[in-house]
């Protein structure tokens, strides 16, 4: 143990523990987060199985992963929080350094290359800068005077700016935003001066019209324009959001009954078991049911921001705020899509669409919020 | 502010914004859920009901005696919805692989692709067996918007028999739809065929049916998972017809290879017992659309066998219109029962050197009254009457009788034959009547012309003693009975009808009569009148060979007749293309019509009837 990293620690940490350590928090778990999330993958395993068509085959694969990530998080949690801080610096060199071979040797489909493939096991590097950049950001703000200074800021913005460009290059604008937000996240929790938000989204705001006519592709453009007129292009681009808002709208408040959606069942809604599971679910239970899942969310972030308020150290408190709100970020984009609020991007519903690697990141991410939660007290003040 | 207090404000921000983007999220929910509930529902339900048309089944044909002449039989057909296919090319290669598909499938299925209605399957293949069934099935999954689709489809199990009365049906073409009114594009949705030729054509609108519809859940590839709501089609009317299989039949056995046609009509009531036509084809050929290489087959064949010959062939009457002239001429008082001719041979019209044969070198003898000059077809007599009478009279007569218009039988595109009058010369010809012109009317030539429907209709006009009916072929339509429908009445003397009856009957039965094989072994009495028709016209003093004349310019035979005489029930018209003979070819065929009808017990029971037909039918 590094003493020197905590300066301010008392000589005999054992005094200020009254009582003695609870199984749960010598484990490292986090039994409320446990509960929602069991209760949550329970919840996605059956939508899952209705928007599949009644095919235990996703179900069973589904379970498996969600085994797998459950382990994971539980692995995760159990490594102490400041290995993760000295360690981040390499893996987000590591994880740029994939980033960069995705661009000359990846491989992908549809025009993008977005996956590595070693020995025939496939994966996306951008899944570990998803942790890796707000986990750097935060390591890189923890030594620093808060709020930062201008060129804190700087250096933290450098940090988010090269993985998110790397990654627009491949190209996945969709997951380069959320990982840049989770960057900024911390950032903006550390104290970064509205003057500099302002700053930011004034320029933004002037940034657009170049964006639009330069920055983005063809197929960027017409999901853009497709939501703001999703009707003008019923069979072609517009397709999937007349279908799930067609989905949606049709379950009113009570549903039509599980496994008796017609437009999920009789395949009118296009990816129903992945990105637009959410369509499938409030066809099928209606407002009730979706108002229900966003609870569920709710209490989750709620809890992983309880988890960030109590945590120990600069670091903790960062990285914790940051995934919880990213979290809630991947919630809002997805249903802002299915629900034809926003342009369609490819981001699951957390814990209920089917896919493993997406569900393993995440569970990663709650296994480092447990980390945080259960830290054992060494500072009182 | 320490560190911590500045992350925990910075988080309450945010969790305002969460807060508020929750928010969001929810009154979308509200939005779609609640407030737009009715017209999402109503996209889901537009999504996954479809509304299909069901074709109603097309009314069945049937002869007097119930034996089946148009059947409906299921018909497995390869269907397309070009809406749901992507590749349309690469979807039909990969059927030719599955199921025999010829190019000529396929080019004809790329016509009807043209005038589909939306969403509407296109038919590729008809008829598959159960084995390319199967092939199609297996492969279901790799075909989206192919679908096998069972359809009722015409079926005439007595082929060739009434091809020229009944008819037959044909896919619905182009041609017909540019005729379509909004009403028939909706009557007719569902329904591939349309009548194309006979009765099948002049009762299309009864034979069709009303349609019907049900709405039918689809997935997203257009397969029908169920059935949701039905409205049931009506079915067409079902027709009984006066045709008479086995009558038919015999009708047809009688004129044997020969081109031809027999037309019976029932004296009492018009109706049309049997109607052949020679030769004649099968129309199931045409029920799906005929091959290329058949209908030139049918098209190009010298016999002409589309070629209704009863209802469109105009052929000059001959001798056949001898009993009508003479009621004319005892009518109008140019002869009476008494009159006589001599008969040298020949006639020669005062201050003309032209000679007007008669058909025997020598003539008929010194005194030929009425009834000797219609037993031996004597036509010198007649020319004697015409060039005392005038055309007025005998046009006068023959429309009485139904000649030169129409019949107006219940079949499609009769040919109204002719009998000239004096306006007619003029206006068609631009020149006046001749007393020549007279002689040929008189005999049936020249400018005459008449159809065997014509001919039975005026034999059976005569046989009733007057009543002019209007021909029927069908009876009864849905069981309920057409009434007759008489046209109108010869009024004339009855001793003038009985004079014509005993002409007629010496045809059959007098030593000299043309016509004796048509009465040969009947146990009732005929009367009938033969009929020579010209093809080529003779010069002068050319003798008449028929051996140096190529067949096909051989005189037609004619024989109208009807029986029995003391109470006619059947009076019958023959023609026999290149016959020479009317009493020697076409007599014979009446012969056996009469034996058949009058032989046969009137109430026999349906069945043994039908059983007696099917193992004809076997054959035929």
């Amino acid at each position: 143990m590094a003493s020197r990293d905590y300066m301010h620690r008392l000589p005999d940490s054992h005094s200020s523990l009254s009582r003695p350590v609870s199984l749960s928090r010598r484990w490292h778990i986090d039994v409320p987060l446990l509960v929602l999330l069991l209760v949550l993958a329970a919840v996605g395993l059956g939508v899952l199985h209705s928007a599949a068509g009644g095919d235990v085959h996703y179900v069973k694969r589904q379970a498996v992963f969600m085994v797998l990530a459950f382990v994971g998080m539980f692995i995760v949690a159990q490594i102490p929080l400041d290995v993760y801080r000295r360690w981040s610096p390499w893996a987000y060199v590591g994880g740029c350094a994939l980033l960069v071979a995705v661009l000359f040797v990846g491989v992908g489909a549809k025009g993008a290359q977005r996956w590595l493939e070693v020995g025939g096991f496939r994966f996306q590097p951008s899944e570990i800068m998803k942790l890796a950049v707000p986990m750097s950001v935060a390591a890189f703000l923890h030594k620093r005077n808060l709020p930062p200074s201008f060129f804190t800021v700087l250096g933290a913005l450098g940090i988010v700016a090269l993985p998110a460009a790397l990654i627009v290059r491949q190209p996945d604008l969709g997951t380069s935003i959320l990982i840049a937000a989770s960057g900024l996240f911390a950032l903006y929790l550390a104290g970064l001066s509205w003057k500099m938000i302002g700053a930011a989204v004034m320029g933004l705001v002037a940034a657009a019209w170049p964006i639009w006519q330069w920055g983005l592709r063809d197929y960027q453009r017409q999901r853009i324009l497709t939501l703001l007129d999703p009707d003008a292009d019923r069979l072609g681009a517009g397709w999937n959001i007349f279908q799930s808002k067609a989905a949606i709208g049709s379950g009113g408040l009570y549903g039509k009954g599980y496994m008796q959606g017609t437009q999920s069942q009789l395949d009118f809604l296009p990816e129903s078991h992945t990105d637009f599971i959410i369509a499938v679910l409030s066809e099928e239970w209606g407002m009730r049911g979706a108002l229900l899942l966003l609870l569920l969310y709710v209490l989750i972030i709620a809890r992983g921001i309880y988890i960030s308020f109590m945590a120990q150290h600069v670091f903790g408190r960062l990285l914790a705020g940051s995934i919880t709100l990213t979290f809630f970020v991947y919630v809002f984009v997805n249903i802002g899509m299915v629900t034809g609020l926003l342009p369609v991007v490819g981001v699951p519903l957390p814990m209920v669409s089917y896919g493993g690697t997406s569900l393993i990141t995440l569970m990663a991410g709650f296994g480092i919020l447990m980390a945080i939660g259960t830290e054992r007290r060494r500072v009182t003040f | 502010m320490t560190e911590q207090r500045l992350f925990r404000n910075r988080m309450l921000v945010a969790l305002a914004g969460v807060a508020l983007l929750l928010g969001v999220l929810v009154a979308r929910f509200y939005n779609l859920q609640v407030v737009n509930y009715d017209d999402y529902r109503t996209q889901s339900d537009e999504n996954r009901i479809q509304v299909r048309p069901v074709a109603p089944t097309r009314g069945l044909i049937y002869d007097r005696n119930g034996i089946l002449l148009a059947d409906n039989r299921p018909s497995y057909n390869l269907a397309i919805v070009r809406e749901r296919v992507r590749d349309l090319d690469a979807t039909l290669e990969l059927i030719g692989h599955l199921i025999r598909l010829d190019d000529s499938d396929v080019e004809k299925f790329r016509n009807r692709m043209q005038r589909r209605r939306p969403f509407e399957p296109v038919p590729l293949r008809f008829r598959l067996t159960e084995e390319e069934i199967a092939r199609i099935s297996v492969n279901e999954f790799r075909l989206p918007g192919v679908s096998v689709e069972a359809e009722l489809v015409r079926y005439y199990p007595l082929t060739d028999l009434f091809a020229h009365s009944v008819g037959y049906v044909g896919r619905i073409s182009e041609r017909d739809l540019s005729t379509f009114t909004e009403e028939d594009v909706r009557r007719y949705r569902g329904t591939q065929s349309i009548g194309k030729a006979g009765l099948e054509r002049s009762y299309e609108d009864l034979l069709l049916g009303e349609v019907g519809y049900e709405n039918v859940e689809t997935n997203a590839r257009g397969r029908v998972l169920r059935v949701l709501e039905r409205h049931d089609p009506k079915p067409g009317a079902e027709l009984t017809l006066n045709l008479d299989a086995r009558l038919q039949r015999a009708a047809s056995a009688a004129l044997g290879d020969r081109r031809g046609a027999v037309v019976a009509i029932d004296v009492k009531t018009g109706g049309v017992l049997a109607f052949v036509s020679k030769p004649s084809f099968d129309p199931n050929l045409f029920v799906t659309g005929i091959s290329f290489n058949d209908y030139r087959a049918l098209s190009d064949s010298l016999d002409v066998p589309l070629f209704n010959r009863a209802l469109q062939g105009q052929y000059p009457p001959g001798s056949t219109l001898k009993p009508m002239m003479g009621l004319g001429g005892l009518a109008d008082g140019v002869i009476d029962a008494k009159y006589k001719v001599k008969d040298p041979g020949y006639y020669r019209l005062p201050n003309d050197t032209r000679l007007y044969r008669d058909w025997k070198r020598w003539g008929h003898g010194k005194h030929v009254d009425l009834i000797q000059a219609l037993a031996e077809s004597c036509d010198v007599y007649f020319y004697d009457m015409a060039a005392r009478w005038n055309i007025d009279g005998m046009h006068d007569i023959a429309t009485r009788f139904g000649l030169g218009a129409k019949t107006g039988i219940d079949l499609p595109v009769e040919r109204p034959g002719l009998f000239p009058s004096r306006q007619w010369k003029r206006g068609a010809r631009g020149m006046p009547w001749f007393p020549g012109d007279s002689l040929n009317a008189v005999l049936g030539q020249g400018f005459v012309l008449a159809t065997p429907l014509q001919l039975a209709v005026m034999t059976a006009t005569i046989a009733s003693r007057g009543t002019h009916f209007k021909p029927q072929v069908v009876l009864a339509v849905d069981g309920v009975e057409q009434p007759p429908e008489v046209l109108h009445h010869v009024e004339a003397k009855p001793e003038n009808w009985d004079l014509v009856f005993e002409g007629m009957e010496a045809v059959v039965y007098s030593a000299h009569g043309t016509g004796k094989k048509a009465g040969k072994d009947l146990d009732f009495r005929v009367a009938g009148k033969s009929g020579t028709a010209q093809v080529v016209g003779i010069a002068q003093g050319e003798q008449y060979d028929s051996e140096a004349l190529k067949e096909r310019h051989r005189d037609h035979a004619l024989f109208v007749a009807f029986a029995p005489v003391d109470d006619p029930q059947i009076a019958v018209a023959v023609l026999v293309e290149n016959g020479e003979g009317g009493g020697k070819v076409a007599a014979p065929v009446a012969r056996e019509v009469f034996f058949d009808w009058m032989s046969r017990p009137q109430d026999l029971p349906e069945e043994a009837v039908s059983d007696e037909i099917d193992m004809g039918a076997g054959h035929g």
